[in-house]
């Protein structure tokens, strides 16, 4: 087991370290002169030689990129243009957010999604079946923002049953909407693969022999049938996790949801690039660990794997 | 293999193609969704009853008009017709999502191709670079990538877009190639001397094209998706352009009090994905060497 963790985790190092070069690329090849903007057109030449000196932004890319990459490795991801402050508080202080928004609309995801696709696969070519496929194929066409807004129209300004927008310091009523906006997506995903999966394992023989055996059909699905075919449904919602990321920048700016997301989508408006690129490297982060994590958790469970990929 | 036995095996396969497609239901549907969208789109001006851009006079008698015979989806602050501006954000949004893929395509295909065949050192250092770029959840690298690019617009978009997206391609068509690489008919074909380029584009290329064709009709969902979600947060195609997205970010402002100025255009979207998502699987079925007996 420690042989595949390490070999794992030294598969992520040259991912990482382009991670960082394709940040650091994108802030130093940027069109627009941060300087300039920060400071607008009439600004004095001298002044800015000296912000642009004492931000390092006078010295050859490839100096720059060390310094980054050593910058970087200890925490520090530069200071924000706008901000005044240190990009890493900046970052930090929106992180707990869309943490908590992610993992809520994965839960809700793999709820949703499992119970779909085990009703689809249960009750293969019928009008359940076809009721569960025509939803996943709902959720995985809409555009998150808009499922959002219609979200919020129907349980909030109709019924009133949830807050319109924003955190509410981190009260239940505020996470629901935003949760079932971002998780509907992989919802839909995560019931097309279960039900795949399941029906493939439904044909094995052993099913066969669990049925003849006279076990329950309630049973033979859920113990024999669900938990073998979760397995590579599980490795599929880990990689979708990413996906599950994209729409955390447009959730969060439907509910006013102060997250990461929304820190980045400002931030480009704002041209606050040390903060973009902060942002950005902490998604790809998030999204590395959580892929690690599904992979070290899919070895702990299957032997399989450990022995496979040694 | 002479010419004249290619083109005799390669006969049945289209009727069986054609078989396949007539069967199944959810294909043409697909199809039919996506025909009257692109219709739609072509013919805007045309279908449009009135000016998408042009604000009328009289204006305080046709702002925020709810739906109505006249203004089937109602009208917007400035009293332009909904329907008339989701027409034209028709236009905006396949082209995105269709000249995005075909850009993509070739590229990812290329990639796919080389690292697959070549293997080794070629293959290790484009899949690293492939892995960088997937690491960012994709539209998080779009929106990093227009606070880069000067301006916005209609370009940009694609190029964003564009810049982000080729890696499904590469990644899918190197998996085929990889399986491809080791059949037998390879070997023998190069036993038999056929060169590199030969095996890669006479005998490789066609055999990933039902893998290519099937990820072109989720890239252009996937692409529709993202111009949307860009211009929804004023990172996409600007006024005066519209696209459906940019529409929804007009009509954020007023979903308490007026609210089809965001259902329709959401509508517009949802469909279109839909159509191409429904197309995708029913070629993936039809296409899938697996599923045929």
């Amino acid at each position: 087991m420690s042989r595949y963790l390490a070999g794992r985790i030294g598969q992520a190092i040259p991912v990482l370290f382009g991670v960082t070069l394709i940040t650091f690329l994108l802030t130093h090849i940027a069109l627009g002169d941060p300087v300039r903007a920060m400071m607008g057109q009439r600004a004095d030449p001298e002044v800015m030689a000296r912000i642009r000196t004492e931000y390092g932004l006078d010295k050859p890319v490839w100096d720059r990129y060390t310094l980054y990459m050593a910058k970087v490795l200890v925490g520090d991801l530069g200071y924000s243009y706008r901000q005044d402050r240190p990009v890493t508080d900046v970052v930090a202080e929106r992180l707990p957010a869309t943490v908590r928004l992610a993992v809520a609309a994965m839960l809700v995801a793999m709820v949703l999604g499992l119970a779909a696709g085990t009703i689809a696969a249960m009750r293969h070519n019928t009008l359940w079946d076809l009721c569960m496929m025509i939803l996943s194929l709902l959720g995985i066409s809409t555009p998150v923002f808009w499922l959002g807004m219609m979200l919020i129209l129907f349980f909030a300004v109709w019924l009133g049953w949830f807050p319109i927008s924003g955190y509410g310091d981190g009260a239940f009523r505020h996470l629901v909407l935003p949760a079932l906006t971002l998780g509907a997506l992989q919802a839909g995903y995560i019931a097309r693969m279960t039900r795949s999966a399941l029906l493939e394992v439904l044909r094995q023989e052993y099913i066969r022999t669990a049925r003849a055996k006279g076990l329950r059909e309630g049973v033979v699905i859920l113990k024999h049938g669900l938990r073998n075919g979760i397995l590579p449904v599980l490795t599929l919602a880990g990689i979708g996790l990413g996906d599950l990321l994209v729409g955390a920048p447009l959730t969060e700016t439907v509910f006013g949801w102060p997250g990461l997301g929304r820190l980045l989508v400002a931030a480009v408006g704002n041209r606050d690039l040390p903060v973009v690129m902060g942002a950005t490297l902490l998604f790809a982060l998030i999204y590395l660990g959580a892929n690690l994590l599904v992979d070290l958790g899919y070895a702990l469970v299957d032997p399989r794997v450990r022995l496979l990929k040694r | 293999m002479s010419p004249v036995s290619e083109r005799r095996a390669s006969r049945p396969y289209t009727v069986e193609f054609l078989r396949r497609w007539s069967r199944r239901p959810a294909i043409t549907l697909g199809s039919i969704i996506l025909l009257l969208f692109t219709v739609a789109a072509l013919l805007s001006p045309l279908l449009s009853p009135y000016d998408p851009y042009q604000i009328p006079e009289g204006l305080a008698a046709v702002s925020l008009l709810s739906p109505r015979p006249g203004h089937w989806f109602g009208t917007d602050l400035l009293g332009r017709d909904l329907l008339s501006r989701i027409l034209s954000g028709a236009r905006v949004s396949l082209l995105v999502g269709v000249v995005v893929e075909l850009v993509v395509t070739p590229i990812g295909v290329a990639i796919g191709l080389f690292a697959g065949y070549f293997g080794g050192r070629i293959d290790s250092v484009l899949m690293r670079i492939t892995d960088a770029v997937m690491a960012f959840p994709g539209l998080v690298l779009a929106i990093a990538l227009t606070a880069v690019l000067e301006r916005s617009g209609l370009l940009s978009v694609i190029v964003v877009l564009a810049a982000v997206r080729w890696t499904t391609v590469a990644r899918i068509v190197r998996g085929q190639v990889l399986s491809l690489r080791e059949a037998e008919y390879i070997t023998a074909i190069s036993a038999l001397g056929a060169g590199k380029g030969r095996i890669i584009f006479r005998h490789l290329l066609p055999n990933c094209l039902a893998v290519i064709l099937v990820a072109m009709s989720f890239g252009v969902a996937s692409n529709i998706l993202s111009e949307a979600g860009l211009s929804f947060l004023g990172l996409g195609v600007q006024p005066p352009t519209v696209s459906w997205g940019s529409l929804l970010a007009e009509g954020i402002v007023y979903l308490t009090v007026k609210p089809w100025l965001c259902i329709f255009p959401g509508l517009a979207i949802t469909c279109a994905v839909l159509g191409f998502h429904v197309l995708g699987d029913g070629l993936r079925d039809i296409l899938d060497p697996r599923l045929r007996s």
